[in-house]
C-alpha cells in the first residue's frame, strides 16, 4: 500500500518507535518468566515494576494499585464482575447507552442473568442528566460504570463529579477510561474514581495490554484465577514486552500530554473548522466544548458513511463511520441513535481521529480531497435537495 | 473490511448510468433514509418497447451503488417483460458476487426495478406496493417479500433472510415468523407445529429460572426495541407478577403488550398455566 494518513487513532495507533525498541530486549534475549527462582527470569520482574510506577505517574495514583490485564475490555469485564461477586447482595448496576461495547454488553449480559440494568440516556450533546443520575444510585446499586471520554464523539463526561456523586451515595465507581488516558490529564490522587480501565494501544503502546486501576481499599474479586500474579489479583503469565511497552508509552503521554491539548487540538480544529465551511450540510456531533482535543465526528447528511470511508481509502486516508453499513449491523451506531442525531445525519457520520504523528500536511490533504468525495457522493444520492 | 471483489468497486468508483432521466417513462424507488439504503431508477422506452435508457441514484455503501449501477447497465436494451424477471441473484452473479451481508443491496435494486415497471403500467405510484403482510416492522418487509428472497436464492436460515431483505435485523421478535416462512416456502411445513423444547414437569426453582430466561431472551429485546422494559418481580405457583418500565409503563397498548407478548410467550416457553399479572 502506498502512503497511509492515519486519521484514526480512536480505533488504534501506531507503536511508538521508543516504546518498541524498549520492547526489542523482551522479545529476544529477555525472555525469562518473572516468577522463576533464577536470575534469568527474576531479572524482568525489575522492568515490570518501573513500568507500573510509569503507568502509576500517568494516572496519579500508587503503583500498587495498578493492574495489568490483556486489554482494555478485559479491565471493563474484571472490574463489573469483580465488584458483582464481592458485593453478592447489590443486584443493581448503573451505566450509559452510549458505552463501549466491552461495558454495555457485559452489562446486558448481566441484565439476562437477572441483574437490574439502568441505562442513563445522553442529551442532543451527548451529555448526561447528573440529576437522573444521582437519583438512580441508591443501596441496592452494586457499581455505577460510566464512559470517562466517548470513542465516537469525543465527548467527556464529568467523571469527577460523577464519581462524588456515586461515592456520596456509597456506591462503587468504574470509569473507561480508554480514550482518554494520554489525551487529557488525569488525576486519581484528586478524584473519587474506584476503578479505571485503560487500553495500551490506544496511547502507542502494542495491542494486547491493558491496565485496570483499583483503589486501595477497593473490594473486589479476581475475574482471572490461577497464579499468583499481580498480587493474585490477574492470574496468568505476564506479557512482558507489552507490559514493559505501555510502561514507556504511559511515561511517552506524560511528556506529550501538554502537545495533545495544543499541537493536537489545533490541527483537529483546522481540520473540522474546513470541512464544515466547504462542505455544505455537514454537522458536528456532540459536545464541542467538553471533547477530546484530538476528535470530530461529523455528520454529512444525504450520504452514507461506509462509501466515504471508501473513497477515502482510494486516497491513503484512513477514518471510520457510524454508519449501519461499516459493521455489517443494519442500524447506525447506538451512540448516534442515543444522541438522537436523525437517521438522515447518523449514517452519514464520520469520525477523525488524530495523534501526534500527524501533520498539518495531511490535514490540508484531507481538507482539499472530502467536499470532492462529498459532492461525488451527493450527486449519486437521490435525497439532495434540488 | 468488506472484500468487495475489483468489479464491484469499479462499478462504485465508476458508476455507470448515474443520475436521473427527465420525464421518464417509468419512476421506481425503494428503500428509505430510515434503512441506510435507497435507490431511485428511471428509464425511458423506445418506439418498439425496449428500454432505451436506464439511471439511478443511490443513498448507500459501495455494494447499493455497484448494484444499482450494473442493473442499469443489464436491462438496457430488454422489453419490460424480460426487465421484470431479473432476480437479485442475476444483480449479484452480473457483479461476480457480493459479500453475504450485503445481499439486501441487489435485493433493493430488483425491487426498484420491479417498483419503475409497475409505475409504468400506472400501478402503484413510483414507490413499491405493499402486497402481503408485514413481517418485520422495523424495516417494514412482508411476508410476500420474503418469500421471493427465500425461493430466489435457497436460503434456509433467519440469519440469511435478514442478509438478503433486512427483516429481521432491527429488535429480532419476528425471527420466529420468518423461520416459519423458510420452513413452509422451502417444503419443511409441519416441522415446526411441534414445540422444539418444553419439559413437561417443572420444580418451582426451574420454572422461575425459566421464566426469567424467557423474559430476558424472548420479551424484554421485544419491549426494549419501542423503548420500555420488563421486570420479574415474583413468581408465586402459577401466578407471574410483573411490571413494565420505560416507555412500556406509560404505553396505552400495555395491556395488549401483556396479553399478545408477555403471556404468549411464557405460555409457550414454560407452561400454559401461567398467569401473568402486572403489579401496579
Amino acid at each position: 500500500m502506498s502512503k497511509v494518513i492515519y486519521f484514526d487513532n480512536n480505533a488504534t495507533t501506531r507503536v511508538a518507535p521508543e516504546v518498541f525498541e524498549e520492547m526489542r530486549p523482551f522479545l529476544t534475549d529477555l525472555y525469562g518468566n518473572p516468577s522463576s527462582m533464577h536470575t534469568f527470569g527474576g531479572q524482568v520482574e525489575k522492568y515490570i515494576r518501573q513500568s507500573r510506577e510509569m503507568v502509576a505517574n500517568l494516572l496519579g495514583c500508587d503503583s500498587s494499585e495498578i493492574i495489568f490485564t490483556s486489554c482494555g475490555t478485559e479491565s471493563d469485564n474484571a472490574a463489573i464482575k469483580g465488584i458483582l461477586a464481592s458485593y453478592p447482595e447489590k443486584r443493581k448496576i448503573i451505566t450509559t447507552r452510549v458505552e463501549h461495547p466491552a461495558v454495555l454488553g457485559v452489562c446486558r449480559e448481566l441484565q439476562g442473568m437477572g441483574y437490574k440494568v439502568v441505562e442513563l440516556g445522553v442529551n442532543k450533546e451527548g451529555q448526561l442528566d447528573l440529576n437522573e443520575l444521582e437519583s438512580q444510585v441508591d443501596e441496592e446499586t452494586a457499581i455505577v460504570t460510566v464512559m470517562y471520554a466517548n470513542n465516537e464523539t469525543g465527548v467527556i463526561f464529568p467523571i469527577d463529579k460523577i464519581a462524588e456523586i456515586v461515592k456520596s451515595k456509597g456506591s462503587v465507581f468504574h470509569t473507561d477510561a480508554v480514550q482518554a488516558v494520554g489525551k487529557i490529564p488525569l488525576n486519581l490522587n484528586k478524584s473519587h474514581i474506584d476503578l479505571l480501565s485503560l487500553s495500551g494501544h490506544k496511547l502507542h503502546a502494542p495491542k494486547g495490554v491493558g491496565v485496570l486501576y483499583v483503589r486501595k481499599g477497593t473490594r473486589i474479586t479476581p475475574f482471572l484465577i490461577g497464579g499468583h500474579q499481580e498480587k493474585s489479583r490477574r492470574a496468568g503469565t505476564e506479557n512482558v514486552a507489552g507490559i514493559v511497552g505501555l510502561g514507556k508509552a504511559a511515561e511517552l503521554a506524560q511528556k506529550f500530554i501538554g502537545e495533545e491539548n495544543t499541537t493536537v487540538k489545533k490541527l483537529r480544529d483546522k481540520l473540522e473548522n474546513a470541512i464544515l465551511k466547504t462542505c455544505k450540510d455537514a454537522k458536528l456531533n456532540g459536545d464541542k466544548i467538553n471533547r477530546l482535543p484530538n476528535t470530530t465526528n461529523i455528520s454529512f447528511e444525504f450520504i452514507e458513511g461506509e462509501a466515504i470511508l471508501l473513497l477515502l481509502d482510494q486516497f491513503g486516508i484512513c477514518a471510520s463511520s457510524g454508519s449501519a453499513c461499516t459493521s455489517g449491523a443494519l442500524e447506525p451506531s447506538h451512540v448516534m441513535r442515543a444522541m438522537g442525531v436523525p437517521f438522515t445525519a447518523a449514517h452519514g457520520s464520520t469520525r477523525f481521529s488524530l495523534s501526534r504523528y500527524n501533520t498539518e500536511e495531511e490535514v490540508d490533504f484531507l481538507i482539499e480531497k472530502m467536499p470532492i468525495i462529498v459532492n461525488r457522493l451527493r450527486e449519486l444520492s437521490p435525497f439532495v435537495p434540488k | 473490511m468488506w472484500d468487495y471483489n475489483k468489479k464491484v468497486m469499479d462499478y462504485f468508483l465508476n458508476p455507470k448510468n448515474a443520475g436521473e432521466i427527465e420525464n421518464p417513462d417509468g419512476v421506481g424507488e425503494e428503500g428509505s433514509l430510515a434503512c441506510g439504503d435507497a435507490l431511485k431508477l428511471t428509464f425511458k422506452l423506445d418506439k418498439e418497447g425496449k428500454i432505451a435508457d436506464a439511471k439511478f441514484k443511490t443513498f448507500g455503501c459501495a455494494s447499493a451503488i455497484a448494484s444499482a449501477s450494473i442493473m442499469t447497465e443489464m436491462i438496457i436494451g430488454l422489453t419490460l417483460d424480460e426487465a421484470s424477471k431479473i432476480t437479485n441473484k442475476d444483480i449479484v452473479d452480473k457483479l461476480g458476487g457480493l459479500p453475504e451481508q450485503k445481499m439486501h443491496c441487489s435485493v433493493m435494486g430488483m425491487e426498484a426495478l420491479q417498483a419503475a415497471i409497475a409505475n409504468y403500467h400506472g400501478k402503484g405510484k413510483q414507490v413499491k406496493k405493499q402486497e402481503g403482510k408485514i413481517v418485520c416492522t422495523c424495516f417494514g418487509v412482508t411476508d410476500k417479500e420474503i418469500e421471493k428472497v427465500v425461493l430466489e436464492n435457497n436460503l434456509d436460515s433467519v440469519e440469511q433472510v435478514t442478509n438478503y431483505c433486512k427483516a429481521g435485523g432491527g429488535c429480532g421478535s419476528c425471527r420466529g415468523e420468518i423461520q416459519m416462512i423458510i420452513d413452509r416456502v422451502r417444503g419443511k411445513e409441519g416441522k415446526g407445529t411441534i414445540p422444539a423444547e418444553k419439559p413437561k414437569k417443572l420444580t418451582n426453582i426451574q420454572k422461575i429460572g425459566l421464566v426469567q430466561k424467557t423474559i430476558s431472551e424472548q420479551i424484554r429485546p421485544l419491549l426494549k426495541a419501542h423503548g420500555g422494559d420488563i421486570d420479574l418481580i415474583d413468581v408465586d405457583g402459577n401466578r407471574v407478577l410483573v411490571a413494565f418500565r420505560g416507555m412500556c409503563s406509560q404505553c396505552p397498548t400495555a395491556e395488549f403488550t401483556m396479553k399478545d407478548v408477555v403471556e404468549a410467550r411464557l405460555h409457550e416457553f414454560v407452561s400454559e398455566d401461567l398467569i401473568v399479572e402486572e403489579q401496579m
